[in-house]
């Protein structure tokens, strides 16, 4: 049945994928991509990786879209015709497919537990970091202890593109109040909002604390709090939204996370182990393991929900601005 | 039929790949191309997740009982991909809105005339 079920969705992503090549309408295209990116979150369920596809729905079909569908708003939805030929890219393509296609035939088939990727540090993972680490969720226990220091390294790319943002567009704090900001007349919608939000936010700090015993983890809760805090702009308006969380603040948090993350890795070092050795953090390894878990997961999560919102400003205060003129 | 099972998943993520790759190079409109990049992105995180599974295994969190397990590593990697490749798009979209800022059009045929203008 799962097989069934694989078939079936990635014959659907493809068709998705087909469509987004000819449509010229972007706001199409960019609502194509989001249905691409639940119809890919799927597939992962599927294939056992829960973790990762509810990074994908939340990251992929949210964030993404909204940041795609702010940049619309700044540069318009329609593409125009191309003017030089399809035939040389088309080309390529279908030479670099086949070739691919060649290569795959080499692939060891799928699915099966004897492939060589599951050979190598796969078996430890799954038979000693229960023991090891003491948490059930393996991805956690590789995300955070084994591969600790890639994540730091990953949390660090996240803030670097905050900065890169900022530096491209950055925010505009002070709106002028000469038009209306998101959507102040629909009262159903803010009651809607102010039922949903809390609700939203509660989950978000359950998938952060819950990450160690089921799918989630700082990542996700990062991103699910920023969407809480992105439908309060889209409904209330941006002035509002910089009243509760403003831009300055949030660019402290995105630095306090990675300096949160970093210094639990500088104590275990003080307290004689090597870097990010949580083993340090206690008298037994096993609770030492989880305060560094728990702490250096609050890191992920300030720095990605400061970083995702903070973006979402960035593209919003431009487009409000775009407004005006 | 066990052939096409045991390869499937590949010729897809093949088939995904070519087709952002597709938008990415004949794509006109910015806006598309990074549409285009994205979709070759997640063509490449299904590459990898399907590489880690591991036919009657289930999800690598420690149940009673249960003896095997997909393979935890690839969905890490592509965990924090996932998170990055949202950074990187972020940073892309905002040079599309600077290039709109800067030459009035995201049309890549229509930046050479104006960039004696600038």
């Amino acid at each position: 049945m799962a097989e069934f079920i694989d078939l079936v969705l990635l014959a659907m992503l493809a068709l998705t994928a087909l469509r987004i090549i000819f449509l010229k309408d972007l706001f199409a295209v960019v609502m194509l991509f989001g249905i691409y990116s639940f119809l890919s979150a799927l597939i992962f369920v599927n294939l056992d990786a829960v973790d990762v596809a509810f990074t994908e729905a939340s990251v992929g079909a949210g964030i993404s879209t909204v940041l795609m569908l702010g940049t619309l708003a700044l540069t318009g939805r329609k593409e125009k015709k191309s003017t030089h030929s399809k035939l040389l890219p088309l080309f390529v393509v279908l030479v670099t497919g086949a070739a691919l296609i060649y290569g795959t035939l080499d692939m060891p088939p799928f699915g099966d537990p004897n492939n060589p990727v599951h050979q190598h540090v796969a078996p430890r993972y799954i038979e000693e970091s229960p023991k090891e680490v003491g948490l059930p969720n393996m991805v956690t226990s590789v995300l955070a202890s084994y591969r600790g220091f890639d994540t730091l390294g990953e949390t660090v790319v996240v803030f670097a593109a905050l900065i890169g943002v900022f530096s491209l567009l950055g925010v505009r704090r002070k709106q002028k109040k000469d038009h209306e900001s998101g959507l102040e007349s629909h009262t159903v919608l803010h009651v809607v909002a102010k039922v949903i939000i809390p609700l939203v936010i509660l989950f978000a700090l359950y998938v952060q604390f819950h990450g160690d015993f089921g799918p989630g983890g700082g990542f996700q809760a990062g991103v699910i709090a920023a969407a809480a805090f992105i439908l309060y702009a889209l409904v209330f308006g941006l002035p509002k939204a910089f009243a509760v969380v403003g831009p300055k603040f949030l660019q402290w948090m995105a630095a306090f996370g990675v300096l949160l993350y970093a210094s639990v890795g500088l104590y275990s070092m003080y307290k004689g182990g090597n870097f990010l050795d949580y083993n340090q953090l206690a008298a037994d390894p096993i609770a030492g393991q989880h305060y560094g878990i728990i702490i250096i997961e609050l890191g992920v999560g300030f720095t990605v929900f400061a970083v995702m919102l903070n973006i979402f400003y960035a593209f919003g205060s431009q487009a409000e601005r775009s407004n005006v003129q | 039929m066990n052939f096409i099972l045991d390869y499937y998943n590949y010729w897809i993520v093949v088939f995904l790949m070519m087709a952002g790759f597709y938008i990415v190079i004949s794509a006109n409109n910015l806006v598309k191309k990074i549409v285009g990049l994205n979709v070759f992105q997640t063509s490449v995180f299904m590459l990898y997740i399907s590489m880690g599974k591991v036919s009657g295994g289930t999800a690598p969190i420690v149940v009673e009982g249960v003896t095997e397990y997909s393979n935890p590593l690839p969905h890490v990697l592509i965990l924090t991909a996932i998170v990055v490749g949202v950074a990187t798009t972020a940073v892309g979209l905002a040079l599309v809105v600077r290039i709109k800022r800067a030459y009035g059009t995201v049309e890549e045929n229509e930046f050479d005339n104006k960039d004696d203008a600038i």
